[in-house]
């Protein structure tokens, strides 16, 4: 009898049958402060002091109505592209091709934004330019996921390498077809009827992600389609058992997270850029993974977690400029929040067993 | 003339949460023998021979190798003691080739593929191997894959082999092969264990036979001293008495008529071979087979899962309109307003949400239900309670997820939601697998009960004992085909036995 214990190995793991929601958030929450505090150390190693920068990063962001509305403007995108994401990654259709799609969205709003300016008034074009970029950056989407459901392509891959093609439409357009000054290798600016009007100085895009944010939560949890989706990812056959046609979700749930991101891309030029150019999506479509992973797929956890990273982003660059910090350590403390959130996951999941002493004794004895 | 033992295992017990899987089991295993494992689906041979591979522990007893107590941590433990298993699903990298397959995860000073391939090849004439150590994983067919499993284990120094049901997917000359390779390495003093169900390759491969039956260890038996009727005595034992209650309908109807259902899946290989039965109203139609025999594929083509190459499946209605069901999908299946529902094998991959609560679960049957986009959560919420309550399911809350409900509870969850859809059909499969006998005599109750109002109940199951009991006929599944239709009522467990396993031995003469 002696041996079976002998075997035990010194940490074991279990799956932990319950736990208590305000017990999940703390740990959740705890493991932010395990990662700004892992955060110490890169600001360290730049021979600065931890305490000072984060305040720094605070004050950059947020100590004046004109950084605040800098952050803002950082966040917006970043919200609308999470949930842009968020079906599709309850599907566990990974959707990595966000960046394209916010891309072939606004080279449709820029087609109308830069030849029918002059045709259609203000409001009615920007309407129209919303439309174009939706169902553009939908098509894009569109394609990969027909794909997957006719011949179980691998979306991953299929949607990363949707990304480059689109960014090099957009570079073919920059240095020929729509390139503005010959040899510019530049798009013109936009007219002011093609720009998006701003509503407390910061254009109205916040709103548009904002109503989006109480929609997509209202479509994952209420409605048939959201529950489409949920069964979908949590078993393919079960969806089919309940007669399902899981091809044609996938495809409609595609559809509709590029046409978001299409949308985003609409507000990124017309809000923002005023014009188009290769480097539009600017990687909005890979950090909005990390939002929306962050945020446990939660349309409302969204907008805070873009906002914090949003406040890390405007703050490292007051940190470039203040304490010569390079503003990369923003990306290093992003990677250290996801990294700790996700290991939190884990510790929700499961919990150590460590083995005890006298078994330890035993083994000593045999 | 008695070989040296080279393994035997006293007392071996490994139990699965509730489950006994081993019970208390003694096994010598002698080199220069083949020693056929034998038991039914679920009798624990897997589990065992695991636990001589190092992929489980034993909870109890011990394993002595030439008489010395071994602890076996690892499959890398068990290949130091020159144990090696060639596991029913190969664990082979297709991209590389036979030699470099073989040598993966050996921590050799250096890696030399000529030597190994030099190896390999002296390896296969010494036992009558037929492969190319340079040829990709991917070109080869089925048999070679297997051969290059065993192979592997060979160059690892193995002396004693287990094989989990080798030729459950070869063909009979396939078969014929490794069995003269086996016999080789017979000569050679090796000690072989094959796991399997098939009486005949008993018969014809094997010195000895060990049985085993749910669990417990029956016995061993010289092949040339018993014979197949003997076998399947020891396997499946003489009948128990349930007490199982069995009703009789009045006027049972035809309700389902499977005729010549042929279904062949991805690979081309057939597994419902022209199936043809009736299933009745007020009746339990019994499936009885090995596993892997159809069964899953019977109850999947019948619900328009599975795609079917020919045949017809037809529903009668209550006005005596027969419904082709073949060529809809499910959703189109129940838009007709045939009502059939389906208890499948794999409740949480395909019977339940996991992550969901009762509530959600219960959704899955009526969530296209009325106008508009948005779900309506009233009913089901109402229905899972009426559930709970009535099956005492055990669970914190309708919301809580049914993955993290006792295997029992989740079964209430799936049988209460579809026999709340009044169906006219209601299937099962092995719907009391894994559970105790409480719950397993719920279920059977709420299927009598079910009978008793007129519905046909086809219920595929692996414990004779019970279809024998709770069946009004049984419709004996072989290799994709049926074997024949036993009224329950007055045939033995000895003849379904035989019928299950009927075909195989055919092929053979």
């Amino acid at each position: 009898m002696m041996s079976t214990e002998a075997r035990t190995p010194m940490v074991r793991l279990a799956k932990r049958s319950d736990m208590s929601p305000r017990m999940i958030w703390c740990i959740r929450f705890g493991s932010i402060l395990i990662a700004l505090l892992l955060g110490c150390i890169p600001i360290l190693l730049t021979g600065s002091n931890p305490i000072a920068a984060y305040e720094v990063i605070v004050a950059g962001s947020l100590s004046r109505p004109i950084y605040i509305r800098q952050t803002i403007r950082i966040a917006i995108p970043l919200l609308g592209c999470a949930l842009a994401i968020a079906p599709c990654f309850k599907m566990r259709f990974w959707n990595i091709g966000a960046e394209g799609q916010i891309t072939m969205g606004a080279v449709f709003a820029s087609y109308f934004a830069l030849f029918w300016v002059n045709r259609i008034p203000h409001v009615p074009l920007l309407i129209v330019m919303g439309i174009a970029s939706a169902i553009a950056g939908g098509i894009w989407a569109l394609i990969p996921a027909f794909f997957k459901a006719k011949w179980n392509t691998n979306e991953t891959l299929f949607t990363l390498m949707m990304n480059y093609i689109a960014i090099g439409i957009v570079a073919w357009l920059q240095g020929g077809p729509w390139e503005g000054r010959k040899g510019s290798q530049l798009i013109p600016m936009f007219n002011d009827a093609a720009r998006l009007p701003e509503v407390f100085r910061v254009n109205c895009g916040w709103i548009i992600v904002l109503v989006l944010a109480v929609l997509m939560h209202i479509y994952m949890n209420k409605t048939k389609q959201g529950y489409e989706i949920a069964v979908i990812g949590d078993s393919v056959n079960t969806a089919r058992y309940a007669g399902m046609n899981v091809g044609w979700i996938m495809m409609r749930t595609m559809f509709i997270s590029g046409a978001i991101s299409g949308l985003v891309g609409f507000i990124i030029v017309s809000g923002a850029n005023y014009t188009l150019y290769k480097g539009v999506a600017n990687g909005v479509g890979f950090t909005s993974i990390t939002v929306a992973w962050l945020s446990q797929l939660n349309s409302f956890a969204m907008i805070a977690i873009s906002m914090v990273l949003a406040i890390l982003e405007k703050g490292a660059n007051t940190l470039q400029t203040r304490m010569q910090i390079p503003a990369s350590i923003a990306d290093i403390i992003t990677g250290i929040l996801l990294f700790c959130m996700l290991s939190s996951e884990f510790f929700i999941n499961y919990r150590l067993i460590f083995r005890r002493k006298d078994e330890k004794g035993k083994e000593a004895d045999a | 003339m008695e070989h040296n033992p080279a393994i035997e295992m006293r007392g071996i017990t490994k139990r699965f949460g509730q489950v006994v899987a081993n019970d208390s089991i003694d096994l010598t295993i002698r080199r220069g023998e083949i020693m056929a494992l034998l038991g039914e689906n679920g009798s624990g041979k897997t589990t065992l021979m695991n636990m001589l591979s190092g992929i489980y522990q034993p909870d109890g007893g011990e394993i002595c190798k030439d008489g010395n107590p071994i602890y076996i941590h690892s499959p890398r433990e068990a290949f130091g003691y020159g144990i090696g298993m060639i596991h029913q699903h190969y664990k082979l990298i297709e991209v590389f080739t036979a030699a470099e397959n073989i040598i993966l995860g050996l921590n050799e000073e250096k890696m030399d593929l000529k030597q190994t391939a030099s190896k390999v090849r002296e390896i296969c004439s010494r036992y009558g191997f037929d492969i190319d150590p340079d040829q990709k994983v991917y070109d080869m067919s089925v048999s070679q894959k297997q051969t290059v499993e065993i192979v592997k284990v060979l160059y690892r120094g193995a002396d004693i082999l287990i094989l989990d049901e080798p030729t459950a997917v070869l063909t009979p000359q396939e078969t014929q092969k490794l069995f003269r390779v086996l016999r080789n390495m017979k000569e050679d003093g090796k000690a072989i264990v094959i796991i399997t169900h098939k009486l005949h390759e008993v018969m014809e491969v094997s010195d000895k036979v060990a049985v085993l039956r749910k669990g417990k260890y029956i016995g061993t038996v010289n092949t040339s001293e018993t014979n197949p009727q003997a076998l399947t005595d020891m396997m499946v034992g003489h009948a128990v008495s349930l007490n199982i209650d069995r009703p009789k309908y009045d006027a049972p109807k035809k309700k389902l008529i499977v005729e010549n259902l042929t279904c062949v899946d991805d690979e081309g290989v057939k597994k419902l071979d022209s199936v043809s039965f009736t299933a009745y109203t007020g009746e339990i139609l019994g499936v009885a087979g090995i596993s892997g025999s159809g069964q899953k594929e019977l109850l999947e083509a019948i619900t328009g899962l599975y795609s079917v190459k020919s045949g017809s499946v037809r529903f009668i209605g209550d006005d005596g309109q027969e419904i082709e069901l073949v060529g809809k999908t499910p959703m189109k299946i129940r838009q007709t307003g045939v009502g059939m529902a389906f208890v499948p094998e794999d409740r949480l991959g395909m019977g339940l949400v996991g992550s969901m609560g009762m509530t959600g679960n219960m959704l899955l049957r009526s969530w296209k239900a009325g106008k508009g986009a948005l779900v309506r959560r009233k009913e089901p919420e109402a229905l899972a309670g009426r559930i709970l309550e009535e099956l005492e399911v055990v669970t914190p809350g309708v919301d809580y997820p049914v993955r993290r409900l006792s295997g029992g509870n989740v079964q209430k969850v799936l049988v209460g939601r579809e026999i709340s859809s009044e169906p006219a059909v209601l299937m099962t499969a092995y719907a009391v697998r894994g559970l105790d006998i409480n719950t397993s005599y719920t279920i059977y109750n709420l299927l009598t009960e079910q009978k008793m109002k007129g519905v046909a109940v086809i219920y595929v199951g692996e414990d004779l004992d019970v279809l024998l009991e709770l069946a009004d006929r049984i419709v004996v599944l072989c290799g994709g085909q049926v074997a024949g239709i036993a009224d329950a009522r007055t045939a033995t467990k000895e003849e379904i036995g035989l019928m299950m396993t009927q075909f195989s031995a055919k092929e053979e003469e």
